[in-house]
């Protein structure tokens, strides 16, 4: 809310109005705009920046239609006559009132959806204080995970006016019998953070649901919130029902962009290491800035980075200045906590990841600290949003690369946001795995006609391109497992009846469904206990948070590892729980997930390579960086923009092969598995590879160079496009990335139960691991609707395999080759990670048999 | 030492061809799951849990129907390859009561022709305490073959000779950072519990509790089925203490 005095919109019902001049406020444009929207019965996006009054616009509306429908308030009926008549014995009497009352219309108007459940509650408190103040007879409540049962019941037979909730909980509701009646008096559906829903799984089950909604109201509007983004147009998409040909949008509103940010690049005397993500050399100007301003949220990109920070901070807090941690592991309570002394302006800094992304306002945050890459303009913009929620201000903030590429990443983010150009993900086609469980959910609902469901999902914007089959296979799956060898008829979970709809075969079916709905498929978390050092069998102990068990199953009881803030020694693990004690040791054996889990841009990408290759730029960056270039240029070559550069080079009794596609850890991951797989082809006796975000590495014992001379290597034929052919589909075979893609895939579609804690000692003989029937289905049935699935989540997901094929193609032809005598400047970061990353593929067997050699030299010793 | 006597020896080193001495018999552990006896002409495989994709789809999980058909082909081509006189099923052979009777009639022949030619002995476990309707082979609790005896389920202390599966082993090593699991036979010389066979059967790690007391740690070692090779891991480096 602004203090202009702009003339006060007739449109406004006096109560508002008065309310709004009572402040000396006046709604600004684009909260009018929404307004208009409205009276059109128009849906509409809302795309502004952070502290632009988005979501008191996105609610106007509904609280002015609210007041002014007419709808008598619960407070003004008179008092429901069914005690006296039932005292009075009179039960005939009693039973009408009774049905009388069951016919009262539900008063559900508006649903707001938001990513985060703190979000629902936070936006609650502060819908209150308008409605208060107005003296409006309107219900806020929310509804998530954590809501009592009793209330959530509640809820549905007498609902408020307006619910806040998550998609999760919007399945749920349309998989209630109640839903027809609850939503028959919908109006509009809100939807905030729009723009960080639609990229992920839970963006599609959302658009189904919006789609059921659609069937269960008529005329419903919705009104989407957003950060700014790329592209407007699929997020507009999103909000309205899409013909079968065509597109339509909805309406757009842009909020004014607000002041520029005020961002510059950590200028540090220290040395900018050549590698690694520990930001260890900025540490002391980092606690320079923190102590120089009121609150500083300083962001790193994974937990274990958080942890790093934090520690390394409180190592150099002589004025022992109160700077929190706040990341996703660590116990609810403890995050609570943190937020709570954030908002009253008891912290000077807290050390977070994403976790604080999100619209929440904790504070008056004052700079914004970024530590490491910061991967994509868009989200560094979000991010830097936080800094200031006072929108004519310019929020600051300082970003600190930690190692020297990231110096040039920053440099390009910096040049970004200047011109304000925007890389947030493209919008994919909706899952099939979310497909699936929402089909399941529509009958555990009511029962449905196949034919009308196809047109009810096809009209969802990510599923606007689904065809019939897909559509009735994904039917089939949920109905009896869809596999050819047609043995489960029996078991069918759902049936089509004579009236030719289908419906949910027997109770149970509809229970599992509600244990497992959602599309978030957590790791497997174990619990972390703090015991004392040393305890044989260790019980009890304070709860520190939650760790992914594939992390803790790395270690061996008496590894140190940071966690919570403490340098922690394993104990031991039982079930599912993690037994630590605190330990002395400064040098522990950090996690291994040093990368960011969000890959690097490729808007920001091809501007590091822009400035690779444009000498001009170099001076941009510093001294070191500026220097480190000019003797790439001498020593071997800076790329040009769209070339791919490859070195080779023996170092060390190896012969290495080193490239720079700059395009994201994932994506050189995916390459490296698969020129490996080549270069063993072509007897080149590669030994392993390791990926950063910028470059790749492979070695091997095979004269890379003088192959390469020779015309028995060719470069072309090694960077072929045909690699993403039998070669991934070979490759996919052992990848465990793969697998647990599949896993994941397999959980949202409901053909394995999610794990429940405490439910994990189940028995052994009740579940199936999903990498057995990954297993059995890969070889018995490729093309299952899940396997099918799984391929497409690869191809954005973990192995990035879209943005490989889109690699492979810019360069072809442009592949520049330089045989060197020994490492170039440019290769040395990468080499440096040589040691840090594991070996991988096929090494597995090998290092087995190492297992075993081990064993043999003991027995020949003795 | 030329290169075909270092593979020659390669072969014969018993770390990797899963040999090993059980109560003065030599068994072999085979990379398919199932263990050889030479001398008896004996194959022993546990735990089949044949049709437990069905069985777990009549309670509502409709995962891939096809595990039967894929565990009867790896059993066939260990028989086919090792030609036994003699196959014992240790227990746990059906994944319940009702499947020797409800086996759809290819997968009933497709058994029937494994065990054709061949003397086969069922095993009572716990999902299969009856003896197999309508399918043939002899059935038996226990099974005592010389030193040996033969059961579905381990019995709690030292067993001298015992030969049994039902926990399902699997063992997982750390070798240069990185944890490695697989399935496994384990035996300290005294007992033997064989990894589970059947494409649906999962591993409990041999540090977990049910597995307390069985072995000598000092003794154990654990075959861990490679794609090829046994790969032979002591109990101490695996994390048994007893």
């Amino acid at each position: 809310m602004n203090t202009e005095a702009a003339p006060v919109s007739p449109d406004l019902p006096p109560v508002f109005a008065d309310w709004f001049s009572a402040r000396g406020w006046a709604p600004r444009r684009h909260q009018l705009d929404l307004l208009a929207a409205r009276e059109k019965g128009a849906s509409v996006l809302l795309i502004a920046p952070t502290g632009a009054g988005k979501t008191l616009a996105g609610f106007l509306p509904s609280l002015i239609e609210i007041h002014t429908r007419g709808y008598k308030p619960a407070t003004e009926r008179p008092e429901s006559p069914l005690r006296e008549l039932m005292a009075a014995g009179d039960t005939r009497a009693a039973l009408e009132a009774m049905r009388e009352a069951r016919k009262r219309p539900s008063r559900l108007h508006t649903l707001y959806v938001s990513p985060l459940k703190a979000l629902a509650v936070d936006i609650a408190r502060n819908l209150e204080t308008p409605i208060a103040e107005m003296g409006l007879d309107i219900r806020v409540e929310t509804r998530t995970g954590d809501t009592a049962s009793a209330r959530r019941q509640r809820q549905k037979s007498d609902p408020p006016d307006i619910l806040l909730t998550t998609p999760e909980q919007i399945a749920l509701l349309i998989a209630s019998k109640e839903a027809e009646e609850l939503f028959a008096s919908l109006k509009t559906v809100v939807l905030d953070e729009l723009h960080a829903l639609v990229t992920s799984k839970r963006g599609d089950l959302l658009a189904l649901g919006l789609a059921r909604l659609r069937a269960l109201s008529s005329n419903l509007r919705t009104v989407g919130l957003s950060a700014t983004v790329a592209d407007p147009d699929a997020l507009r998409r999103y909000l309205v029902p899409q013909p079968r040909e065509g597109e339509v949008l909805a309406d757009l509103v842009m909020a004014d962009p607000g002041a520029k940010p005020d961002v510059s690049i950590l200028a540090s005397d220290e040395r900018v290491p050549w590698s690694g993500h520990t930001t260890r050399y900025a540490i002391p100007d980092i606690y320079r800035l923190i102590s120089e301003n009121n609150l500083t949220l300083v962001f790193v990109n994974t937990r274990s980075q958080a942890e790093m920070t934090f520690q390394e901070l409180w190592a150099v807090n002589d004025d022992a200045l109160p700077i929190a941690l706040h990341h996703g592991s660590l116990d609810v309570g403890q995050r609570r906590k943190v937020e709570a002394a954030m908002a009253v302006g008891s912290l000077r800094a807290v050390v977070c990841t994403s976790t604080l992304d999100l619209g929440i306002d904790w504070g008056d945050v004052d700079q914004v600290i970024h530590v490491g890459a910061p991967k994509g303009a868009s989200r560094l913009a979000q991010r830097i949003g936080r800094a200031n929620h006072r929108i004519n201000e310019p929020s600051r903030a300082v970003l600190v690369p930690s190692n020297r590429f990231e110096v040039m990443e920053c440099r390009a983010a910096v040049a970004a946001l200047a011109e304000g150009a925007q890389d947030t993900p493209p919008l994919m086609p909706g899952s099939l795995d979310v497909l699936c469980q929402h089909i399941l959910g529509c009958a555990v609902g009511a029962p449905f006609d196949a034919d009308d469901l196809f047109c009810e999902v096809a009209s969802a914007a990510p599923y606007a391109h689904l065809n019939r089959e897909t559509f009735d296979r994904a039917l089939e799956f949920v109905a009896t497992g869809g596999y050819a060898l047609r043995a489960y008829e029996r078991h069918a979970r759902i049936r089509k009846r004579n009236d030719g709809k289908w419906r949910v075969a027997n109770p149970r079916v509809a229970q599992t469904y509600r244990l497992n709905v959602g599309t978030i498929v957590e790791e497997a978390m174990l619990k972390v206990r703090l015991v004392k050092a040393g305890s044989r069998t260790p019980r009890g102990g304070m709860w520190l948070g939650e760790i992914e068990e594939w992390f803790v199953s790395q270690m061996e009881p008496g590894d140190t590892f940071i966690f919570a803030g403490h340098v922690l020694s394993l104990v031991g693990i039982r079930e599912t729980e993690v037994y630590v004690s605190k330990t002395v040791s400064r040098d522990p054996k950090i996690p291994s997930y040093m990368g960011g889990k969000f890959p690097l841009s490729t808007y920001l990408a091809e501007r590091v390579r822009d400035m690779v290759a444009e000498p001009k730029q170099w001076k941009l960056m510093g001294a070191q960086v500026a220097e480190w270039l000019r003797l790439q240029s001498l020593r071997s070559v800076n790329p040009g923009r769209d070339q791919l550069l490859v070195e080779t080079f023996p170092r060390a009794g190896r012969h290495y092969l080193v490239c720079y596609p700059f395009d994201g850890r994932l994506c050189h991951q995916t390459l490296g598995m698969l020129l490996t797989r080549r270069l063993e082809r072509m007897g080149a006796r590669p030994m392993g590879f390791v990926a950063s975000e910028y470059a790749l590495a492979v070695w091997g014992l095979g004269d890379l160079s003088l192959l390469i001379d020779t015309g028995r290597l060719s470069l072309a034929d090694l960077f072929d496009e045909d690699m993403l052919g039998d070669d991934l589909e070979a490759w996919l075979d052992e990848s465990s990335l793969f697998k647990r893609t599949f896993r994941t895939c397999a959980t949202i579609a409901g053909l394995i139960e999610r794990r429940h804690p405490g439910k994990e000692k189940t028995g052994r003989q009740m579940t199936v691991s999903s990498d057995l029937i990954y297993d059995v289905l890969r070889t018995h049935e490729p093309n299952h609707i899940l396997m099918q699935a799984t391929r497409n989540d690869a191809r954005t997901g973990q192995l990035d395999i879209g943005r490989l094929g889109a690699m492979l193609s810019r360069t072809r032809g442009r592949i520049v080759h330089k045989a060197l005598d020994r490492v170039s400047p440019l290769a040395v970061p990468v080499l440096l990670d040589i040691g840090r990353e594991f070996i991988a593929g096929e090494a597995n067997e090998e290092l087995l048999a190492e297992a075993a050699d081990d064993l043999i030299r003991e027995a020949m010793e003795t | 030492m030329t290169l075909a006597a270092a593979r020659k020896s390669q072969e014969q080193d018993p770390a990797a061809t899963g040999m090993l001495d059980l109560r003065g018999e030599a068994l072999q552990v085979d990379p398919s799951g199932v263990v050889w006896w030479p001398d008896e002409r004996l194959l022993i495989v546990a735990d089949l849990h044949l049709e437990k994709g069905a069985s777990l789809a009549s309670r509502g999980a409709l995962i891939p129907p096809y595990d039967t058909a894929a565990t009867l082909a790896r059993l066939g081509e260990a028989i086919l390859r090792l030609r036994p006189a003699r196959v014992i099923a240790l227990g746990d052979s059906f994944h319940d009561e009702k499947v020797s009777t409800t086996l759809p009639e290819g997968l009933r022949q497709q058994l029937r022709g494994l065990m054709a030619g061949t003397e086969w002995v069922w095993i009572a476990g716990n999902h299969d305490p009856l003896p197999p309707a309508d399918i043939g082979g002899d059935f038996t609790a226990e099974l005592g073959l010389g030193p040996l005896l033969l059961r579905h389920e381990p019995q709690p202390g030292r067993a001298r000779g015992e030969v049994s599966g039902h926990l399902h082993p699997a063992a997982s090593v750390t070798v240069r950072g990185r944890s490695l699991r697989r399935r496994c036979a384990a035996c300290d010389g005294e007992r033997m519990i064989l990894p589970a066979f059947g494409a649906y059967t999962g591993g409990l790690n041999l540090r977990d509790d049910a597995f307390r007391g069985l072995f000598d740690p000092a003794r154990l070692n654990a075959y861990m089925l490679g794609a090829r090779t046994i790969h032979r891991v002591s109990g101490r480096r695996i994390g048994y203490t007893g």
